[in-house]
């Protein structure tokens, strides 16, 4: 299958920190791919790089066939590409519904279309339904986590970007959302998963690549990785 | 009993145009946290405007209904301050946008001097009559008077936030615009074009403005060059007064400010025994922004907005 996404020797830097030194990978339509690595690698600022927010200083991305610096940062979402930020973003003042709206802000089809996907996103989240006309800021960091996925996917992305989905979550919780981030990778979106939980989040994809110190150390097959030596000791803690 | 009337509602009538101008300051500091201090003299510029088209219309003969001139006159002055509005964010304020906030601040004030300025140069240093092409007619009302004119200006400007409620609540673009006055930077990943909707909140935000600055040069039946820097304050204290930022405190704020001053107008001299005059009314304003300040720094209905400034 054709690649999605290719990155080439990218360079991002702030100011005169150079962040991430040239790393190169790339993801197959309809790959779940992880990225991993300790706090500091670089991770973040990869996914913000992908959607825009940064501006590389070297190397190449491109996305499905294109360079990613010919599309206009407000256009990235239309072409299918979507981040669900670290610490979620979302809009604290805005209630949940109106979250979810903002989510489809890019959408040109029928306000129909976009209310059906509203309760789509309820059926799955049903505590967002519950929740439909609070404010999102009053919500729980794991109902608030619920919204940040659902109004990624009210976006109908092509490749999600997932920044730490776990982070500072209750277990069953983070079960829950693992488990709607399979279902959406059923339904044909590509995910890259950025994740300090490195089990999960092996567990749950296909291909990995582990970052430390802004440049890619380990590639390769999800499952054998798991079992890899050097990656259970720096990042499973065995 | 009835100066207390009368002196409400006049504040309401001053409160009204005070509110108006108030959400263009608190509109725009909400999503960028910016003080355009030359919202002032958009008010100014759209009042002067207003004034030459009417005296241009009399001139050329025009025989319509004074309320059609006056929406004739408006529907040029309004739109060319939405313009110069979206020019001014556009040239001036867009490439400071990541500087450091006193860089904007000063921009802000510059601008305001050149349009200031600019208008001295275009239509003198004096005053303008605004040209009498309504009939203004006294309404008594339970022993107070108000004008038709004050009235429709009341009317104006329940409608004209009563709209702007809508726009903000329930509109596609409404919302885009909460959204980025939350996280501009998440806004963005939603296919928000920032740049789009900071230009749209300069733009409702200047022409609100320049109604409230003809509702000002008709109710009061002139406008000067000068006019927009004293309403202006004025207006900046009202959306202080109700929480910078806050879309319904400027309301609140901007009404209540006009009530406060015209309250104080009219019982000042009673209450200094005649030492001080009705005509140190503009103080109010400005002993209500330090009040303000001192002891309620977010204002009436702000929260969380002191860590912005
Ligand atoms: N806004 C910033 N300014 C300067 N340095 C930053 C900024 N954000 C991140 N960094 C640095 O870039 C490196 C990578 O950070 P990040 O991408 O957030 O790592 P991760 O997400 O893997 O924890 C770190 O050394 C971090 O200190
Ligand atoms: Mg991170």
């Amino acid at each position: 299958m054709s690649n999605i996404l290719e990155v080439k020797d990218l360079k991002v830097s702030y100011g005169a920190i150079q962040a991430i030194k040239g790393i190169t990978f790339h993801i197959k339509q309809g790959e779940m791919v992880a990225l991993i690595g300790a706090n500091g690698a670089g991770k973040t600022t990869t996914l913000k790089t992908l959607a825009g927010m940064l501006k590389p200083v070297g190397g190449e991305i491109v996305y499905m066939g294109k360079p990613l610096s010919s599309i206009k940062n407000y256009d990235l979402v239309r072409e299918g590409l979507a981040l669900v930020p670290e610490g979620r973003g979302i809009f604290g003042r805005l209630t949940v519904t109106e979250n979810l709206e903002m989510g489809a802000y890019s959408r040109t089809d029928s306000k129909a279309n976009i209310q059906a996907d509203i309760d789509r996103m309820f059926e799955i989240f049903p505590r967002l339904k519950e929740r439909a006309f609070q404010l999102a800021g009053t919500m729980s960091g794991g109902e608030q986590q619920m919204l940040a996925i659902s109004r990624a996917l009210m976006s109908k992305p092509k490749l999600l970007l997932l920044d730490e989905p776990s982070m500072g979550l209750a277990p069953i919780i983070v079960q829950k959302i693992f488990e709607t981030i399979r279902e959406v990778a059923k339904d044909g979106v590509t995910l890259l998963l950025v994740e300090q939980n490195a089990k999960l989040a092996l567990q749950t994809c296909q291909r990995a690549y582990v970052m430390d110190g802004g440049k890619i150390t380990l590639e390769g097959d999800a499952k054998e990785l798991l079992h890899d030596e050097a990656v259970q000791k720096a990042y499973l803690g065995e | 009993m009835e100066i207390f009337l009368q002196q409400i509602l006049n504040g309401l009538v001053l409160g009204s145009v005070y509110a108006l101008v108030a959400l263009g300051y608190t509109m725009v500091y909400g999503i960028i946290g910016l003080i355009n201090f030359a919202h002032g003299e958009v008010v100014m510029v759209g009042a002067m405007i207003t004034i030459s088209m009417l005296t241009m219309f009399s001139a050329m003969g025009i025989q319509l209904p004074g309320v059609v001139v006056l929406l004739m006159a408006m529907m040029i002055s309004v739109p060319a301050c939405m313009i110069l509005a979206y020019f001014m964010e556009k040239v001036a304020y867009r490439p400071l946008r990541k500087a450091q906030k006193l860089a904007p601040l000063i921009t802000a004030i510059g601008i305001s001097i050149i349009l200031q300025n600019l208008a001295m140069m275009i239509w003198g240093r004096g005053f303008k009559s605004f040209p009498s092409v309504i009939d203004v007619e006294p309404i008594d009302f339970m022993g107070a008077t108000v004008t038709n004119l004050q009235i429709a200006i009341m009317i104006v400007a329940v409608l004209m936030m009563l709209g702007l409620w809508f726009l903000v609540e329930r509109t596609k673009l409404g919302k885009a615009m909460r959204a980025t006055a939350v996280n501009q930077e998440v806004a963005g990943l939603m296919g928000i074009s920032i740049n789009h909707i900071i230009s749209m909140t300069f733009v409702i935000g200047a022409g609100l403005g320049a109604i409230a600055g003809v509702m000002r040069a008709a109710n009061y039946g002139q406008a000067d060059a000068y006019m927009g820097a004293i309403l202006g304050l004025k207006a900046f204290s009202a959306a202080v007064l109700g929480g910078i930022g806050n879309i319904f405190g400027a309301m609140a704020g901007g009404i209540l400010l006009g009530v406060i001053e015209s309250l104080a107008a009219g019982y000042i001299g009673d209450l200094t025994g005649g030492f001080l005059g009705s005509h140190y009314q503009d103080i109010f304003a400005f002993i209500v922004l330090i009040l303000v300040l001192v002891f309620r720094p977010s204002g009436l209905l702000g929260e969380r907005v002191a860590e912005r400034a």
